[in-house]
């Protein structure tokens, strides 16, 4: 076809082509829920304690694995030190029938919502027992394939409705998991049909190195929500109570059947991705310590102490329960033995087919003769 | 001459291909700034720019899509999938298109490009990031696979598959990329596709292997030869579509005895092809059956049983000892 008409594609292609690199570091605000200043009247005392005393547990259990890491104790590990109140303010405004659908980063809303810190510790330790999600804890496994959880969210969701439960899933994600695919597939999904899901996205500016501006060219992660009919949220990731209102609210959305709700929540890991990172390499020192002047903790205990709901003594009565509470978990986990090499071939299937039967009868008897090779040398 | 460990050889390959070859561009996640998780691209967007290195959004797809679009129109894109059990979103695209852009074009359009993907396990790395599904890859027509054993042949393989006509799936064993140094020519040079090489002559039984598992088998059949007064003749089978049937035929002629030792899962390894085709084909000089030693048949586990899952020295040995004693 001969097409004698402007090439307007082309401007826009000119325009559009490389990266703004002015706008590496994202501006925060405007927000949809504001940071607190008054006491919250919408909070009872006691749930804004429990997040206090969670978050804090969390920002401890953190610290404690990056230093079971770098002494072998356990492996690779991904810290999320800034991030605690998008993890547990979230998850303590759900009721224990809905669902933390979960990546590797999310450990901290897997134990908020009951599962068992000692299995955290031994699922970073490539232990089979580190998998086992308690029968009536309504937590899914972690998703490590970037994003492939959000249609398992929305898919929990569907169940639900078709069979009449009031259960909600609230599915995590970051800033860099909203490049793939199955972000998008999952809220058309959950708009089409109308399901009760909250996508919480901890938009902690970076995917690995890759700093936000460079997974999308909209101001925010937010806004995407309008294209699929969603409801788009915008929070300060730092502020509990702000995370908490976010999702109660979609939460209650959810359940009277309004549909899904997409939360991007501003926030920052002060830490490398994993242990195996070095964050100097793309990024200043001095922007973590900036994040670390609205820390998630401090600015929740400093209101805490502002509402006289908190003192010295509460926090040292705290510190000492944390203390306690990590160290049983670190017992349980270093209390196992080696872990046993059969448990290679549990759970493949419901019934092990006969040809694993017979792998596994004769993987048990190599095994034995390299004991009594070993024990003999 | 510079002593390099595979990685190196990897990233002086890139090297290579982005000095010669205006048309070269790298994409990936975090390979830029980062210099890539491995540190495989240190160093490169420094030197030849954003433009040609490229940090993408977080998506395979996007990553492996786009490189069809820049492969047909004129570049030569080398994207980086940042763990072999992370391909997966992009591999309707490398299935349905990368491999078949040619045959559905009749030639009109190509997709030439190197996808280079870490693989295998035995690094203690979290769940999924120790797959080795070659087989995926080796069973699609239209694709060549490659893997190296060694930084000599790192740098050599990967710069014929920037060179080569086809799409080429470089396969980058983490598990060897700094365990040992090797002298690497500074200068270009090829290694051919398609070449399978003999590590080791020996007279009295063939192993197959490649990747990381090529040390492991050397290891597992020095103690062998040393207990039995066998001699082993040990392949590095280095491109795993189209394989070097030529080689492998003759060896196993030879010897009358053939052992395959492959990471992944036994079931439809690439071992199951390779028996097969020596059976076809080596049947009247065959003195035992054709043995495999793979993967258990299960999922790769969490770190704590990985090894156990991977051929160990035993199950190599055991495997020997199998067609010696038939
Ligand atoms: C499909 C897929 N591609 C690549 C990776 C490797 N990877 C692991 S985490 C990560 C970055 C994720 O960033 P984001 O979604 O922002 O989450 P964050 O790690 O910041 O919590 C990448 C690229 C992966 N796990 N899965
Ligand atoms: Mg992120």
């Amino acid at each position: 076809m001969h097409d004698e008409s402007p090439h307007f594609a082309d401007a826009v292609i000119t325009t559009q082509t490389g990266v703004d690199t002015a706008k590496e570091t994202q501006s925060l605000g405007p927000f949809d829920i504001p940071a607190t200043i008054e006491k919250p009247e919408d909070v009872q005392d006691e749930l804004l304690i429990e997040i206090y005393r969670q978050m804090a547990l969390l920002r401890e259990f953190d610290r404690r694995s990056v230093r079971l890491q770098r002494a072998g104790r356990i492996g690779t590990y991904p810290p999320l030190e800034g991030q605690e109140a998008c993890q547990v303010a979230s998850t303590l405004a759900l009721r224990k029938a809905d669902y933390v659908v979960p990546t590797y980063r999310d450990y901290g809303a897997m134990m908020v919502h009951g599962m068992p810190m000692e299995h955290i510790l031994m699922y970073w330790n490539g232990r089979p027992e580190g998998a086992v999600i308690p029968q009536d804890v309504h937590v899914f496994p972690l998703a490590v394939p970037i994003a492939t959880q959000l249609p398992h969210a929305a898919g929990l969701a569907w169940a639900a409705k078709l069979q009449g439960r009031d259960e909600v899933s609230l599915a995590f994600f970051g800033d860099g998991a909203s490049s793939e695919g199955d972000f998008h597939e999952a809220m058309n999904f959950a708009a089409v049909f109308k399901l009760p899901v909250v996508f919480f996205c901890q938009n902690n500016q970076y995917a690995i190195s890759v700093p936000l501006s460079r997974q999308t060219a909209t101001e925010t992660i937010a806004e995407k929500a309008a294209a699929y009919g969603v409801t788009g949220v915008r929070i300060p990731g730092w502020d509990a109570v702000a995370v908490y209102r976010a999702v109660r609210d979609a939460v209650v959305r959810a359940s009277r059947g309004e549909g899904p709700t997409l939360i991007e929540a501003l926030t920052y890991r002060y830490g490398p991705h994993t242990t195996s990172d070095d964050p100097t390499k793309y990024r200043p020192l001095s922007e973590a310590e900036s994040w670390r002047e609205r820390d998630p903790v401090e600015t929740l205990r400093q209101d805490l102490n502002r509402y006289r709901l908190w003192d010295d003594a509460k926090e040292a009565e705290l510190q000492e329960w944390i203390h306690e509470t990590i160290q049983a978990a670190l017992a349980k986990m270093e209390s196992l033995g080696p872990v046993n090499p059969l448990e290679l071939f549990d759970h493949v299937y419901a019934k092990l087919p006969s040809h694993l039967e017979r792998a596994k009868a004769e993987f048990l008897t190599e095994l034995s003769h390299e004991q009594t090779k070993g024990d003999a040398q | 001459m510079t002593e390099m460990t595979l990685v190196q050889a990897v990233n002086d390959a890139l090297r290579t291909a982005l000095q010669s070859d205006d048309r070269v561009i790298l994409l990936g996640e975090d390979i830029g700034k980062n210099g890539g998780v491995f540190r495989a691209t240190e160093g490169l967007q420094a030197r030849f720019g954003e433009q040609r290195v490229v940090d993408t959004p977080l998506a395979e797809a996007g990553i492996i899509g786009t490189s069809v679009g820049l492969a047909a129109g004129g570049m030569k894109p080398i994207p980086e999938i940042q763990f072999m059990g992370f391909i997966y979103p992009g591999f309707e695209q490398i299935v349905s298109h990368v491999a078949r852009l040619r045959m559905r074009s009749r030639s009109r359009f190509t997709a030439p490009m190197v996808i280079r993907v870490p693989y295998g396990g035995r690094i203690r790395a979290p769940e999924l990031h120790s797959e080795s599904t070659e087989t995926f890859f080796a069973h699609t027509p239209g694709l060549t696979v490659v893997t190296p054993s060694n930084p000599y042949d790192a740098k050599g393989l990967l710069l014929s598959a920037v060179q080569s006509d086809d799409p080429v799936i470089f396969l980058e064993p983490m598990h060897i990329y700094r365990s040992f140094r090797q002298s690497v020519p500074e200068e270009p040079y090829i290694v051919p596709i398609g070449s399978a090489q003999i590590v080791k002559p020996g007279r009295d039984v063939t192993v197959i292997t490649w990747g990381a598992m090529v040390r492991d088998v050397l290891d597992a059949t020095a103690k062998v030869e040393a207990t039995r007064g066998i001699e082993v003749e040990v392949i590095d089978l280095r491109t795993l579509a189209p394989w070097d049937e030529e080689t492998v035929f003759a060896s196993v002629n030879k010897t009358g005895r053939a052992v395959i030792v492959h990471e992944a899962v036994l079931n439809l390894g690439l071992g199951a092809e390779l028996a097969a085709r020596i059976s076809e084909e080596c049947v009247l000089q065959l003195e035992a059956p054709v043995t495999r030693v793979g993967g258990l048949n299960v999922p790769v586990p969490l770190f704590q049983l990985e090894d156990l899952h991977a051929p160990t020295h035993a199950r190599i040995q055991r495997g020997i000892d199998k067609v010696l004693d038939f």
